[in-house]
């Protein structure tokens, strides 16, 4: 495949008996962000760690960039840059030195201009442990980054930060995939997922059960399309019922809320219908079902709660 | 500025900013160094023999056996290892540099108690100073890699608690540090065969000081070298970077290894 630039190929993992990853293959394309989703134990973590070298898979082929991580450590770390969950600093590191001597260690120059990008510009001499959750998060991925890796591995890097931050490492992560950097983002957050990623493989008990672009998997899936009408007259609360493909219906406030199986044939009728009554319609709202409708649909599907 | 000189100078400053590292660097050992040079000379005006060297070792051990496995235990168990292996620190690095710089810690403590010890309490002063420098550097090597082996080990911080005093108390009780070897009962003499601050305190006594020693001081030294060396091999053998990623599932009991030096030293003095 072009630009393929991480590559998994019946890669297994087991701990004793416990089989966390069983033949899974996916590819991840240059410039992409890719998810890896799945309820806790259902291998993500297993997946990374083996890619990030740190662990080492029973049989398969993991490769990123050609290169294997656990046969040739040395150059995988250059080519990575990896936030992880937790934190990985000594509390006594300040800002600065941890700058210092991660960029020591990959033979670069420490890269001031991305704390400067991360905020954390004012923050260089204050040590790790007086950091809050969002700048010790802010930091973990400056770090990952001032090598200027063409892969970052990102395993939950919103967990725990408030709406702000979060949209702020959002809008650092989409400016990473505009430069040609390649991500793959573990995540439990599914509405980060939805917005972020290219494409998302599913991962349960060791198995990828479904991959695609979340508007793939979304449109996969027996969820409902949500259709929210509101006219001048309001008299579609009175022909409740009267439209194709509606399973479910309801009135809340000013609305008439539909759930369709088609939406386009139910919004050409609900349309038809106001303009035939000389009603005037107000707002029409259209939400097609979400990622996190279709993870739980597969994963309840799949036993897991 | 280069991964090495970096990585030194982060961990040295922790052993002064971080308040436990300050105290079992500094104020522990200079503390105790102090109390003894005021109250038990002047108890125990025979400690002068004694003091320079026994100081000397007790500010070695307090750094090295009470002060560098914590961290490594607190490192690896945090994840901190794992981030470190992700960008490219090599597990030698892990280990050394952390040992280098509380080695140097150890030394400065040291120095200060060379260059005190005769002026301030009238400590009887070594015949032989390049040798009491020499005998220094191997004590502070030696512990210095006992302290890794023993964080290596360790599975949390109660067990280096539990390691730590293993070797520290006797040290202190039956190493020579407090009584002379030759005046205790020839049972603890072969007792505290077993125990590095025994070797240490020979060697200072027979290379530096120029006195007659229960044991050779030159197997001594070759003692402490060898232990030191093989401390060195086993941690990087039994290095771990993730507590919850056993790769290599050798038993920490291999550490038990690090007593085949002291062992031979013993059955060389029975025998010599």
């Amino acid at each position: 495949m072009d630009n393929e630039i991480i590559s998994i190929k019946e890669f297994t993992k087991s701990y004793d008996d416990f089989v966390a990853v069983n033949k899974i293959n996916f590819s991840v394309k240059e410039g992409e962000i890719f998810g890896l989703l799945g309820p806790n134990g259902a291998g993500k973590t297993t997946t990374l760690e083996c890619l990030e070298g740190l662990r080492l898979p029973d049989s398969g082929e993991l490769h990123i960039l050609g290169v294997d991580p656990h046969r040739d450590p040395r150059k995988l770390r250059n080519i990575i840059g990896v936030q992880l969950q937790t934190s990985g600093l000594p509390d006594t590191m300040t800002v600065r030195e941890a700058m210092n001597f991660f960029s020591a260690y990959h033979a670069s120059p420490p890269n001031y201009e991305i704390l400067t990008r991360m905020g954390l510009d004012e923050k260089r001499d204050t040590q790790y442990h007086q950091l809050s959750t969002g700048q010790k998060r802010r930091l973990s991925l400056a770090l990952a980054i001032a090598h200027d890796p063409p892969v970052i591995i990102l395993d939950e890097p919103t967990a725990g930060l408030d709406v702000a931050s979060r949209s702020e490492l959002h809008g650092i992560m989409q400016e990473l995939r505009a430069g040609g950097t390649t991500i793959i983002l573990a995540t439990h957050d599914m509405a980060e997922a939805e917005k972020m990623t290219d494409r998302v493989a599913i991962l349960l008990r060791g198995q990828i059960v479904d991959s695609g672009s979340p508007r793939e998997l979304t449109s996969k899936g027996g969820g409902l399309t949500k259709i929210s009408v509101r006219t001048a007259a309001s008299l579609l609360h009175e022909h409740l019922g009267e439209f194709p493909a509606v399973t479910q219906q309801l009135i809340k406030e000013e609305y008439t809320i539909y759930y369709s199986t088609d939406p386009g044939a139910t919004v050409s009728a609900l349309l038809e219908f106001i303009k035939v009554q000389g009603d005037n319609l107000i707002d029409l709202r259209v939400e097609r079902p979400t990622l996190e409708e279709r993870f739980l649909e597969i994963t309840t599907a799949g036993g897991i709660q | 500025m280069t991964a090495f000189s970096s990585h030194f100078l982060f961990e040295f400053k922790t052993g002064l900013r971080n308040s436990s590292a300050m105290l079992v660097n500094y104020l522990l050992p200079l503390g105790f160094y102090a109390a003894m040079g005021f109250v038990m000379v002047a108890i125990n005006p025979g400690f002068k023999d004694l003091l320079l060297p026994s100081m000397i070792v007790f500010a070695i051990m307090s750094s090295t056996i009470l002060g560098l496995p914590n961290p490594l235990v607190e490192y690896r168990e945090a994840g901190i290892f794992r981030s470190y292996k992700i960008n490219g620190v090599p597990a030698l690095s892990i280990l050394s540099i952390p040992a280098i710089s509380t080695i140097i810690h150890a030394l400065i403590v040291s120095g200060i108690i060379m260059l005190t010890a005769t002026p301030f309490f009238d400590a009887v002063a070594p015949q032989n100073w390049p040798a009491l420098v020499g005998v220094t550097l191997l004590t502070a090597f030696t512990f210095g890699t006992l302290g890794m082996l023993i964080g290596v080990i360790s599975s949390s911080a109660r067990s280096v608690v539990l390691w730590s005093q293993l070797i520290y108390l006797p040290s202190i009780l039956l190493g020579g540090l407090m009584i002379p070897t030759a005046m205790m009962p020839e049972s603890v003499q072969k007792l505290s065969g077993l125990i590095p601050s025994t070797y240490a305190m020979q060697a200072f006594f027979g290379l530096a000081f120029e006195q007659e020693t229960a044991f050779n001081p030159w197997l001594s030294v070759a003692t402490l070298l060898v232990s030191g060396i093989l401390a060195l091999v086993l941690s990087m053998y039994l290095f771990n970077w993730d507590s919850n990623n056993q790769t290599r599932k050798t038993s920490p009991l291999l550490a038990l290894l690090i007593l085949v030096p002291f062992i031979i030293a013993t059955l060389i003095d029975f025998v010599l």
